[in-house]
């Protein structure tokens, strides 16, 4: 025998169910219970730098809609700056909720374009929104990155995209760009599944 | 200004994105590896939230969406901590839960089950944790409802929990259930975690000390995240 480390282990996840929106968007599942829901507005409305709208649908292994996705955002602002790690503008959270249409499962959000934040050892990232999916069917929240398309250069250099080892999958993490607003499909299973990050 | 890393999230003790017997993760499971990623700032930061974002009663489900009286059901007081893996509290975090009526109904559009809606009953609840990881919610307890798996799968009573710690990588939503009840030891959702322990973990024990007499029992359910890593030495820069 040796002595016990006692370290507690992490609650292990489940999966969020259907009715997530009942906790976390009651709005969305049909009913007003709370002065304030929580991540709707993900800048607040001081936020400096480009409004852009997001586009795009959630799909599964056999290509159909996931209607009932809800989709974290974590962002640093239009700076590079992540809330909690320096100045950020009065009202910019930095994270929000999103819910696709029940019916269609396309979703949209609107956001400022976040500047390159500082990776490890020194090397900056490309701007990109962290994103978290959960869902029926999804025993643990999915973890991945959305990326600019209009940002060929940073994206080159980025760390994270260049771990990636078979280069034709890092285009799923990159959106591609309509003007202001940025196309962003996420396929969870298939040829075309994105890249998920363990984290 | 730095954060440690996180503890490598331990993938043999949650649940596997592909579970067979859990049908709705056939298609909606990645096939290909998780890509592992070492901490940067888009993993250790996260948001925060302040008592201005919350009601007084957010946390009190009997008493959040109460229109014509007190909802139907057992009164129930959940209570806990939420603590990382060193077993420090995590103070000032978000707390979130959602759960059926005491009938096994979900006040939701989606949701079709014959059991009645209860108008007093809303569903859902938040909570900030207090500086020492506390937190409480009032409610009742929720009903076993049947669910579209096999054609006779039932969910045991429990109650989905949201937490967030305070990096963006320790964020959790889990399901917490109640002792005793049969039904945790056949339902496909809860066995699609491989270790028995870790459902052990997902069981909140009844809790005597913490009732109200003659009013509420009680129900003690700890939260775990992920904690940092220890850092007594720099770590060398990699090669690049
Ligand atoms: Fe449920």
């Amino acid at each position: 025998m040796v002595q016990p480390l006692n370290y507690l282990k992490e609650s292990a996840s489940q999966t969020a169910g259907p009715y997530v929106h009942i906790g976390l968007a009651p709005g969305a599942a049909g009913f007003d219970i709370y002065r304030t829901e929580l991540g709707h507005d993900i800048t607040g409305p001081n936020a400096k730098g480009d409004r852009i709208t997001v586009v795009g649908t959630v799909t599964d292994g056999t290509g159909s809609p996931v209607k009932d996705v809800l989709i974290e955002v974590w962002q640093a602002n239009a700076d590079g700056t992540y809330p909690g790690r320096g100045a950020v503008e009065d009202g910019f959270r930095g994270w929000g909720r999103v819910i696709p249409d029940f019916d269609t499962g396309k979703f949209s959000f609107e956001t400022v374009k976040p500047g390159a934040v500082m990776g490890r050892n020194g090397r900056p990232m490309a701007p990109h929104l962290n994103l978290w999916l959960v869902a029926r069917g999804i025993n643990i929240g999915l973890n991945t990155r959305m990326y600019f398309g209009d940002e060929d250069k940073a994206n080159a250099a980025d760390p994270v995209l260049n771990l990636i080892e078979q280069t034709h999958r890092r285009d799923t993490l990159i959106a591609k760009v309509d003007g202001s607003t940025y196309h962003f499909d996420i396929c969870l299973q298939g040829d075309a599944e994105n890249v998920f990050f363990d984290v | 200004m730095t954060t440690s890393e996180l503890i490598q999230r331990d993938r043999e003790w949650h649940p596997p994105a592909y579970t067979k017997d859990y049908k709705t993760s056939v298609a909606r499971s990645p096939r290909n590896a998780l890509l592992s990623l070492q901490n940067s700032d888009s993993e250790l930061t996260g948001p925060t939230f302040g008592h201005s974002d919350f009601d007084l009663l957010d946390n009190d489900l009997i008493r959040n969406y109460a229109k014509s009286g007190d909802p139907i059901g057992e009164r129930i007081i959940v209570h806990g901590r939420v603590l990382d893996e060193h077993g420090r509290p995590v103070p000032n975090t978000l707390v979130e839960i959602w759960q059926a009526n005491a009938g096994g109904r979900y006040r939701h559009k989606k949701d079709t089950y014959l059991a009645p809606i209860d108008p007093n009953f809303g569903g859902c609840g938040r909570t900030l944790t207090d500086d020492q990881g506390y937190y409480v919610f009032r409610t009742v307890k929720p009903g076993a409802y049947p669910w579209r798996n096999w054609v006779n799968n039932w969910r045991p009573a429990h109650i989905h929990v949201s937490v967030f710690g305070t990096a963006f990588a320790q964020r959790l939503i889990t399901q917490m259930y109640f002792e005793g009840d049969p039904l945790i030891a056949k339902c496909p959702i809860v066995k699609t975690i491989p270790d028995q322990r870790a459902i052990d973990q997902l069981v909140a024990a009844l809790d005597l000390n913490a009732t109200i007499p003659l009013d509420s029992i009680a129900y003690k359910f700890d939260i775990v995240l992920r904690g940092h890593r220890s850092t007594f030495f720099e770590n060398r820069p990699e090669g690049n």
